[in-house]
């Protein structure tokens, strides 16, 4: 089964499947229906960081160095944690403005400068080559061992012809692949929904591969990991190879390699290409936070078993970077070790494909657009579109790039193992880190000082890794490597200045990263930004800046001009007509286009970014300023709005907070100020009735008296019924008086009550005979009942016989005026007396019974229907209900049930026996 | 606009994690782990995985509960 035919087949098939993925993913995104809009596609996708050099690699790295392996994933778990502040900034940034690769990026920051892009393009390109070299061997070297076994790997490798070389042949397959489904077409926003969809399956793919290898290996090969660790624990020589001694460098190279993998994850050109440019949406960030950690913890799960089992087996395994392979082939298996090829190559090609796209975009826009823009001939004689000639350029690159790739591979390639490969180039694109990640929070950072840091960084890297790899490859003397260069010891490449035993990625990494930031920061602090630098800076160090999510900020900020014609004409030679409609038609209703008419400053930006999503925001900046005339973007103005923003903001959450904290308050005033008002009110009220209830008899005092002193000549009777009015008037007056204090002291509390034991039948029957000489002389038929006597109540005497006389009173004054009845009936319910007093007169209707209870109650009425003179002051029952409530009992109004008209029923709590009480400490309340 | 006193706390509580994550795979918690008496390999692959997944798991409870305020 392990022949060429068939194993080139199944390899060509899932080829040809990820081709399908890869169509079907952009047709789903040209019909806006995405394939990849999930957190866990992105997720998968990001797992592109999981190489050959994982699938392989890692066992290899593992079996040599213990665990220090996983560093090169604890690293990205930290980039993933932290991937919230950094990582959606980038986004933020990137989708803002149209960022298509990390040169882009740089090359944006620091003034969409040309030559920084290139830069750090040319850097990407000479670090990354050999990675993609290392895909290549895996794939070649994994191929050989499936075909070879048990004879080793390197047997038939060596002797091949170059165009019988298998890794040329795979290059050239991936070459196809790429130009297929990377460069399709030229878009605003460099996205390639269906490689993302293809890379996400590859991911799948690759762990399962994996999983598998580890399943059979513990649980088949040997009988679980129990089994597995007793028999490593029997072998002397493994049971030290997972210790910490094993890792090289210590302690420090521990360290080292932890931040090394954290700033690689972050800058590698296509880990760049999947985290910020490929990112659909912002939010996917949150889960794959953890998602892409979970992702690789699974996928190193059974590394170690893997490697320990490989070692334990001895020669017959091979070579450690081939254990994943080995192991299920020395078990005699056919099917496994097919999946595991297609798991490794799925990795394999997931980074080709990803990297060499990056890369490609990097070299049109960043390298190649440039120097066709600065040639004066292409310029002038360009009459149709570029994006012919970018697409072309693109094409080319990436077969060059895949060529670099299988040379790098077959020239020197053969002297490393894999992971020793990655490392270098994982150190490599650590160079990025420092303009990258200072660039995106300090915004002092200058052009100057990221491209002399880069150089430097990037010369010690070249010095202590790049060097040295030649030197072990035969191109240069190994006594580079041993005695320095021309003998001087202290600038060995692997001991720089005498720092010995250093793990050499830590070392390297430690030199290069303080050439490297310490010039960034050291010639930035004396060189002064440009105007657009100063922009761009403050535009991406404040990406967070919640004042800059609208677009009308970045748009309000131009002020160069030009007519729409001429920006048509700029667009249609570079984009083609169908993306410059699109960009003429951004909103739905285009204005109408008039070639001689000034184009808006969105018209502009929206030009601005289309260019930049396909020629990168260097190019696109120098042709936007060969048709803008003036300053395009306005620098005093975004800085004022940033530097003031910050401080307004501020403030502003201050001031919002102090007058929500006033409205509080002021709600509480007002509230209080209506109560007041309320009160005032009442109490104008209160003075207006009283002097008008005394004034009445006191007009009619004045008056009779007048009459008195002024006519000597008045009958006799006359005289005395005048004097009798006074009399009588005088003695409503004082009454009305006494009510008033009396009505004072109940509402301050100083009425005092003398309780004692009473008999309220008795007390009933005193008040009867106290009114019956009144009810008689208006013809008042009383009846009486009472039902129970004795009834021992506590009571002040007086104070209630005054109530049960104003009840009488009142029932006699409100009875029918032709046959006035009223009765009285005192009778026990439950534990109280209750005394009602009815009337056969109008009633009190429903509404009105609470009312009957308030001050003046009764003026109010006598107002509505005016009946000659008042019948009452209007006090009496506001008093007697004050005074029952003191003695712990109620008075109220209900339906009379003999009469049919008023019933006022009073109710009193029965004494106990033998109890003396004082009910007025614990009155009830009002009702 | 949020005031202070309803403001996520997502963003500490994450940095907070970032300094455990440090501190769990950092070399002085490491060499110790490492120095545990073991017959076996030693207790350092065991806890390299056993603090990821600890991470992993923490890091998923903080990014999808949605009272993290």
């Amino acid at each position: 089964m392990r022949t060429d035919p068939i194993i080139l087949g199944i390899a060509f098939g899932y080829l040809a499947l990820l081709f399908v993925v890869a169509a079907w993913g952009d047709r789903r995104a040209e019909q806006g229906r995405s394939l990849i809009g999930s957190p866990i596609v992105y997720a998968l996708s990001i797992a592109v960081y999981c190489t050959a050099w994982t699938f392989y690699g890692s066992v290899g790295r593992a079996a040599e160095y213990g665990p220090s392996f996983l560093l090169i994933y604890l690293g990205p778990t930290l980039a993933m944690l932290l991937a919230p502040f950094v990582i959606r900034k980038m986004v933020r940034i990137a989708a803002r403005q149209r960022i298509t690769s990390i040169a882009d990026f740089i090359s944006a920051r620091y003034g969409k400068s040309t030559s920084l892009g290139a830069l750090v393009a040319l850097m990407a390109l000479i670090s990354i080559t050999p990675y993609i070299a290392l895909q290549l061997k895996a794939i070649t070297v994994s191929h050989a061992t499936l075909i070879n076994y048990p004879y080793t790997a390197d047997a038939t490798l060596v002797d091949e012809r170059f165009w019988m070389d298998k890794s040329l042949w795979v290059a050239l397959v991936l070459a196809v692949f790429i130009i297929l489904f990377g460069t399709r077409h030229l878009d605003a926003s460099e996205r390639h929904e269906g490689m993302v969809a293809a890379i996400a399956l590859e991911s799948l793919v690759k762990l399962v591969a994996f999983i598998a290898v580890g399943v059979f290996v513990v649980f088949v090969m040997f009988a679980g990991p129990a089994a597995l660790f007793a028999e490593v624990a029997a072998t002397p020589a493994l049971v030290n190879s997972m210790r910490l001694d094993s890792a090289p460098g210590g302690a420090t190279g521990w360290f080292g390699m932890l931040a090394l993998a954290f700033l690689a994850f972050l800058t590698l050109p296509r880990q760049f290409q999947v985290l910020v440019v490929e990112n659909v949406d912002e939010q996917h960030l949150t889960r794959a936070s953890w998602l892409f950690p979970l992702y690789m913890l699974l996928i190193n799960l059974f590394v170690i078993p893997i490697a320990l089992a490989g070692l334990l087996m001895g020669a017959s395994a091979g070579d450690p970077d081939s254990f994943v392979l080995t192991l299920p082939l020395s078990a005699g298996l056919e099917g496994l070790p097919l999946l595991v090829f297609i798991g490794g190559l799925s990795a394999a090609t997931g980074m080709v494909i990803v990297e060499t796209i990056a890369l490609s975009t990097m070299v049109s826009n960043q390298l190649v657009m440039p120097l066709l823009l600065r040639s004066q001939h292409l310029h002038l004689s360009t009459k149709g579109e570029l994006a012919g000639w970018l697409l072309g350029i693109r094409r080319v690159a990436i077969v060059l790039i895949l060529l670099l790739g299988y040379l790098y591979h077959a020239l020197i390639g053969d002297s490393y193992s894999l992971v020793t490969i990655g490392l270098v180039s994982f150190a490599g694109a650590a160079q990025f880190a420092p303009a990258l990640l200072i660039g995106l929070y300090w915004r002092g950072a200058t052009r100057q000082g990221a491209a002399l840091g880069l150089i430097a960084g990037f010369m010690v890297w070249s010095y202590t890794l790049l060097l040295p790899g030649f030197a072990q490859s035969g191109w240069l003397s190994t006594t580079l490597l041993t005695e320095g260069p021309w003998g001087i010891t202290w600038l060995t490449p692997y001991a720089l200045f005498g720092l010995e035993n250093w793990d050499i990625y830590t070392h390297s990494l430690l030199w290069s990263m303080l050439a490297n930031v310490g010039l960034l920061v050291g010639v930035s602090l004396f060189t002064r930004p440009t105007p657009l630098e100063q922009t761009q800076a403050a535009l991406f160090t404040e990406a967070m800046h919640p004042n800059l999510q609208t677009t009308t900020l970045t748009t309000s900020l131009w002020r160069g001009q030009t007519t729409q014609g001429a920006l048509q004409e700029l667009l249609i030679r570079y984009l083609g007509v169908h993306t410059t409609q699109r960009v003429f038609q951004y909103n739905g209703n285009p204005p109408p286009f008039m070639a001689d008419e000034p184009a808006s400053p969105e018209l502009i930006t929206r030009a601005e970014q289309a260019l930049a999503g396909s020629l990168g925001s260097a190019s696109a900046r120098v042709l936007i300023n060969s048709v803008v005339r003036g300053e395009a973007l306005d620098i005093e103005s975004i800085l004022s709005i940033l530097d003031t923003t910050s401080q307004t903001i501020e403030y502003n959450r201050r001031l919002k907070q102090k007058s929500q904290e006033l409205a509080l308050i002021g709600e509480e005033l007002r509230s209080a100020n209506e109560r007041l008002r309320e009160l005032d009110r009442l109490k104008d009220e209160f003075v207006a009735m009283v002097s008008h209830e005394l004034r009445t008899p006191l007009t009619s005092i004045r008056a009779f008296a007048e009459i008195l002193r002024d006519s000597d000549q008045l009958p006799d009777e006359k005289r005395t019924h005048f004097l009798g009015v006074i009399v009588y008037e005088s003695q409503r007056l004082s009454r009305l008086i006494e009510e008033i204090l009396d009505l004072a002291r109940l509402e301050s509390g100083r009425l005092t009550l003398n309780p004692v034991s009473l008999d309220l039948a008795a007390l009933a029957r005193h008040s009867i005979d106290a009114v019956a000489r009144l009810h008689d002389e208006h013809g008042v038929a009383l009846e009486v009942s009472i039902e129970v006597d004795p009834a021992m109540v506590v009571g002040d005497h007086d104070r209630l016989e005054q109530v049960i006389i104003n009840l009488l009173d009142n029932a006699g004054k409100f009875a029918d005026r032709l046959h006035p009845r009223v009765r009285l009936t005192l009778y026990r319910h439950r534990r109280h007396f209750r005394l009602s007093v009815e009337d056969n007169g109008p009633g009190i209707s429903h509404d009105e019974r609470e009312r009957v209870f308030e001050k003046f109650h009764q003026i109010q009425r006598e107002s509505e229907i005016p009946r000659g003179r008042p019948k009452g002051s209007g006090l009496g029952l506001p008093i007697s209900r004050g005074i029952i409530a003191h003695l712990g009992g109620r008075l109220w109004v209900d339906d009379a049930h003999h009469l049919g008209g008023a019933c006022l029923i009073l109710e009193l709590p029965a004494a106990a026996d033998s109890q003396y009480s004082i009910p007025s400490l614990f009155p009830l309340p009002y009702r | 606009m949020k005031f202070s006193g309803q403001k996520s706390r997502k963003p500490e509580r994450l940095i907070a994690l970032v300094g455990i994550t440090l501190l769990l795979f950092c070399p002085p918690l490491i060499i110790v782990v490492d120095r545990l008496p073991s017959a076996n390999v030693g207790w350092l692959p065991l806890y390299l995985f056993g603090a990821w997944a600890v991470v992993i798991g923490l890091t998923a409870w903080l990014m999808e509960h949605r009272a993290g305020r």
